[in-house]
């Protein structure tokens, strides 16, 4: 019997390279399976076979290249074994002979052909997010359906048929050609990003962040970085996340309520982040940045200024301007509403802010009304700014947030009751 | 290789607007993207235009009427039963493929386990 002990470090190791290998493993078993679906499936076999084989050979030097090892010879079992099947899976590469299988550590890195599979346009963008969080994290579809706070048989239906539009329609398992790649990465980016900002502020539910997501849309990041290391957007991504992560500590007070970044404690940002961060943004803005650079480079501002106060806002109002340009969205325009504010005061933001609820574009998108009565605010225009913030809290379903707008709605408005 | 039907929709109304000369054009449109679809590598395995959906007649159960079976602003005008390498290459033919007034559809053919 294996000392308890050895269990443990056995069962550590087993699960550390689930964490860190399970993309990378799938992706390879892909290519000699065929189909995701049996990769998938040798996957989980060989993850299952490894707690007993390691605690009995030996954790070995390099886990991925054992499980990718095991989980193909399992493919190629199967296969075997359904000779009629294999004719019917014209789907991703031919099979390999198990005597071509590269060994140990020759095994090609193919997580981006899953990525570009996972996140490809003929599938819809929450099934994108939820295939590349099933595939390329090796999540469960119920850690996925309670990220999105959706029911796990709803979550089920969804990653199964992505997975059956996958193989039905022949979606290529391959990285896109030259001249598709920027909209095809555009799409993986905003998947990744999407991922981020679920987690930074989760739109519904008690708590405001859920870092278990940050964590695995940074992991993607820096898996896009190593895999990408040429793409500027790639390193635009990572280097936003990394600089807007990073202020994390400080962004919920002790009792758990909203500090805005006005009100945050500059010394509690995580300074080794905000390094790794600048280092990825510095060559950036030499070329001529994407939207995710771009608002790297935002945040990199934010990450450098001593105090609020202290923020180079015209440099942050330029930013936004080339953003606006680049990037000619509704919530652009909003989020360009604050440095507009530092720069010309709240009456020229509030005519933008009032041009753009005129537009109708952001009708129902709580951050609005936000904006508005915190003008309003500003303007002591308090009345409006009350009626604002009612509509702000009625648009607003995470808890952390409502109790911040509660909270100033009180402020504007000292004789109402409760 | 798999097979895809692209079912072209568009809004009939603008082709029945059309004088002869524009007809001319689209037929000559599509007689270039049978070209590019064959240059690609890629085959055309069958493909008609439909006479308008006034010409349509439904029949659900033993109920017959007149018409389309669903009323649509954009409607199916024809399609291509086409031979494409996976998706990508058909999702290519099917941004090559002529339909001015409205859009086209991707659709994969179901094949059947040989038994």
């Amino acid at each position: 019997m294996p000392d308890p002990a050895d269990r443990r470090a056995v069962s550590d190791a087993v699960a550390d390279a689930h964490r860190r290998e399970w993309g990378f493993v799938l992706a390879a078993t892909a290519r000699v399976a065929g189909s995701i679906d049996l990769a998938e499936e040798c996957v989980q076999d060989a993850y299952g076979a490894a707690l007993e084989a390691w605690l009995r050979d030996g954790v070995p030097r390099s886990p991925g290249a054992w499980l990718t090892t095991t989980a193909r010879r399992r493919a190629l079992d199967v296969l075997r074994r359904e000779q009629t099947l294999r004719r019917k899976l014209p789907l991703l590469v031919e099979p390999l002979a198990e005597e071509e299988l590269p060994v140990g550590e020759e095994i090609p890195d193919d997580r981006l052909r899953l990525v570009f599979t996972c996140c490809h346009p003929a599938i819809a963008r929450e099934a994108q997010v939820a295939l590349t969080l099933r595939l390329v994290c090796g999540l469960t579809t119920a850690e996925i359906a309670r990220a999105f706070l959706v029911s796990e048989p709803t979550m089920a239906a969804r990653v199964t048929r992505a997975k059956k539009k996958i193989s039905a329609a022949r979606i290529p398992y391959r990285v896109p050609a030259a001249a598709d790649l920027p909209a095809r990465l555009d799409a993986v980016l905003t998947v990744v990003h999407l991922l981020f900002t679920t987690g930074h502020t989760a739109p519904v539910g008690a708590d405001l962040l859920r870092h278990d997501l940050v964590e695995r849309a940074l992991d993607l990041g820096r898996m896009l970085r190593l895999l990408m290391p040429d793409e500027p957007e790639v390193r635009g991504l990572l280097a936003l996340m990394l600089l807007t992560d990073a202020r994390r500590a400080s962004r919920v007070a002790a009792d758990g309520s909203l500090v805005l970044l006005e009100d945050q404690d500059r010394s509690r940002w995580d300074r080794a982040q905000i390094d790794e961060g600048l280092a990825l943004v510095t060559d950036l803005l030499r070329g001529s940045p994407g939207r995710f650079g771009l608002q790297a480079a935002i945040a990199a501002v934010h990450a450098t200024a001593p105090t609020y106060a202290d923020t180079d806002w015209s440099r942050l109002l330029l930013l936004y301007d080339a953003l606006a340009v680049l990037w000619p969205t509704p919530v652009v325009a909003l989020n360009r509403v604050v440095p507009l504010m530092m720069v010309s005061g709240p009456a020229a933001a509030l005519a933008e802010v009032e041009a753009l609820e005129a537009a109708g574009q952001l009708a129902g998108y709580r951050y609005l009304a936000a904006t508005k009565a915190d003008l309003l605010r500003r303007l002591s225009r308090d009345a409006e700014a009350a009626a604002a913030y009612r509509t702000a809290l009625s648009q607003a379903d995470n808890d952390t947030e409502r109790a911040f707008l509660a909270g100033r709605l009180a402020s504007v408005s000292p004789t109402e009751d409760g | 290789m798999s097979e895809y039907l692209i079912l072209i929709y568009e809004d009939e109304k603008s082709y029945a607007d059309q004088d002869p000369a524009l007809w001319q054009e689209a037929m000559e449109a599509h007689g270039r993207f049978a070209e590019q679809v064959t240059a690609m590598g890629a085959k055309i395995l069958g493909g008609n235009a439909l006479q308008p959906t006034a010409t349509a007649t439904t029949i659900r159960g033993d109920v017959v009427t007149d018409g389309p079976f669903v009323e649509t602003k954009e409607v199916l005008g024809g399609y291509y039963l086409v031979e494409a390498s996976d998706l990508d290459q058909a999702l290519e033919i099917g941004k090559l493929c002529p339909a001015p007034f409205g859009g086209v559809e991707v659709r994969p053919i179901m094949e059947f386990p040989d038994s």
